[in-house]
């Protein structure tokens, strides 16, 4: 009996739990889960929480919950995995051998790695919508504002969900007009890019949207410091952007085990992989799906969705001593909340930039518009989720390659990328 | 690809400066292609230039800032002094290696 050992009850070790459950015969191996608890949070549903339109008792349930049965749910911490010997030790003492890894551990946020971030005002007047305690307390922020300059910070990359600072600023604008606050409200997005968004037709689009909202945008910045008592953000080269409010998205890295593990993991902890299949740099056995790698992809559900079809087929392979597929490209799908009851949705892979057209074909969602026809699916996102992404199930008409019918011209993306491949859309 | 000259050798370069094949560079071109962005060498710089050929040579791609913070044995805040402009892009440059890819 072999043993498959996810560690990591977020979506993306969910989701393949699920799928490896149904590819791999119960009698052949078994599978367990491990997490440091049993509360999985929908983050898609944080960036909702500071303005009321979600209920954050609503955004969690159970992780256990969510594996199909013959799952083995393990709720412990991990203290390192140690590669030489194939096993998980884990902080209770007790240790897990295996013979597949599945690093699933996401990403963590470091706000402490920035000065004065978490020193005085955090809580206060410095917040952070990435985390379910930091978006609760921001909505009771935002609620007491009536006014004066509200800063959105990326502190640097990789974050997850890129865009979710984006939205975060549309929707503060929705906020404050509906308060009929908006003139007393000076809203500046301030980002380490040199636009709003890493890829080129996207990030015009979207700069143009913050214009129209007039929401400032502040580029190039690298927050060095976060001054909470004065209320200034200063960047490494010496600039400064005065705040009242400031909604931070701090610094990330991956999980502190990978730290301890020798070999497993790059500077920042993040897990270096191969981008095509998804097979740790460390180890043949140890695989990575989600945040957790540093693969040049976005850190978002989506990506981890598409991951899972191809992972789970790489680790059948590997278990059967089969050459692996190296066949993921990259596929991104993000749903931007503009507020006002409108998104705008971009799809993109590691060789194709975002670009206008429909998804995921000619008569689909509208890309790169805002159009209410997106909200709808921004909203109907939630149920799918739960009962679709998490139990590793396929979207009717959305495979794991990024679908090319349906988009005007397909740009590729700058020549540093990875080599386009081409693939058949489905 | 636009060609230029360093310490007497032509080499190709991206229409940002960046090289394009890090073989062609040597280390007596280093303080040329530093006075085009405003820096004299210190012993400090060639920590942080040798660092970034090292990490080149071994993954494939620069590291980041913050990659360089934690490995290079130079801060952050003192990489920002030697390289004002934005240190893992000039640092790279300065180094001969293909600008850092940016993280999505």
């Amino acid at each position: 009996m072999r043993r498959i050992v996810i560690l990591g009850g977020g979506t993306g070790g969910t989701l393949i739990a699920n799928r490896l459950r149904r590819l791999v015969d119960q009698g052949s191996a078994e599978i367990v889960v491990v997490d440091a608890d049993d509360e999985h949070v929908y983050q898609p549903g944080l960036l909702f929480v500071p303005f009321g339109l979600a209920d954050p008792a609503g955004l969690t349930r159970p992780r256990h919950r969510q594996l199909r049965p013959g799952i083995t749910f393990r709720r412990a911490a991990v203290d390192r995995v140690d590669l030489e010997q194939d096993t998980v030790w884990l902080t209770d003492g007790t240790s897990l051998g295996y013979d597949v890894l599945v690093v699933a551990t996401g990403a963590r946020l470091v706000p402490e790695e920035t000065d004065g971030l978490t020193g005085p005002g955090w809580m206060d007047r410095v917040f952070t919508f990435y985390s379910l305690d930091g978006a609760v307390a921001l909505r009771s922020a935002l609620s007491r504002f009536d006014g004066g300059r509200l800063a959105v910070g990326v502190v640097d990359m990789p974050v997850k969900c890129p865009v979710a600072p984006l939205e975060f600023s549309f929707l503060a604008d929705w906020y404050f007009r509906r308060r009929k606050i908006r003139d007393r409200v000076e809203l500046t997005l301030v980002t380490p890019l040199d636009g709003a968004f890493t890829k080129p037709v996207a990030s015009r689009q979207l700069g143009g949207l913050l214009n129209d909202k007039g929401v400032s945008l502040v580029t190039e910045f690298n927050t060095g410091e976060v001054d909470g008592q004065a209320g200034r953000l200063i960047s490494y080269d010496g600039r400064e952007v005065p705040f009242d409010l400031a909604v931070m998205i701090p610094l990330h890295g991956g999980q502190a085990y990978v730290d301890r593990s020798p070999g497993l993991g790059d500077a920042l902890g993040f897990v270096p992989t191969d981008e095509r299949t998804l097979q740790s740099k460390a180890r043949p056995n140890v695989f990575v799906i989600g945040d957790a790698a540093d693969i040049p992809a976005s850190k978002a559900g989506s990506v981890a969705h598409f991951e899972g079809e191809i992972l789970a087929r790489n680790i059948t392979r590997y278990l059967a001593g089969e050459p692996l597929d190296a066949a993921f490209d990259g596929h991104t799908n993000c749903f931007i909340e503009t507020g006002f009851g409108k998104a705008l949705l971009i799809d993109f892979n590691y060789a194709t930039e975002p670009v206008t057209g429909r998804f995921p074909g000619r008569l689909g969602l509208p890309l790169l518009r805002q159009s209410r026809l997106n909200h709808a699916g921004k909203l109907a996102f939630s149920w799918l989720y739960w009962h679709v992404l998490l139990p590793g199930r396929e979207i009717p008409t959305v495979g794991s390659p990024m679908p090319a019918a349906g988009k005007r011209s397909l740009p590729t993306s700058d020549p540093g990328g990875p080599p386009a491949q081409s693939r058949k859309a489905p | 690809m636009p060609t230029t000259t360093y310490a007497g050798t032509d080499v190709t370069v991206n229409d940002e400066g960046f090289f394009t094949d890090p073989s062609q560079w040597r280390e007596d071109m280093a303080p040329q292609i530093a006075r085009t962005e405003g820096i004299e060498l210190t012993d400090r710089h060639w920590q942080v230039i040798k660092f970034m050929r090292h990490e080149y040579q071994a993954k494939g791609t620069g590291p980041t800032v913050r990659g360089l913070g934690k490995t290079s044995g130079v801060s952050i805040k003192e990489l920002y002094q030697l390289f004002p402009k934005g240190p893992a892009k000039i640092a790279a440059k300065i180094a001969g290696i293909p600008k850092p890819r940016g993280c999505i």
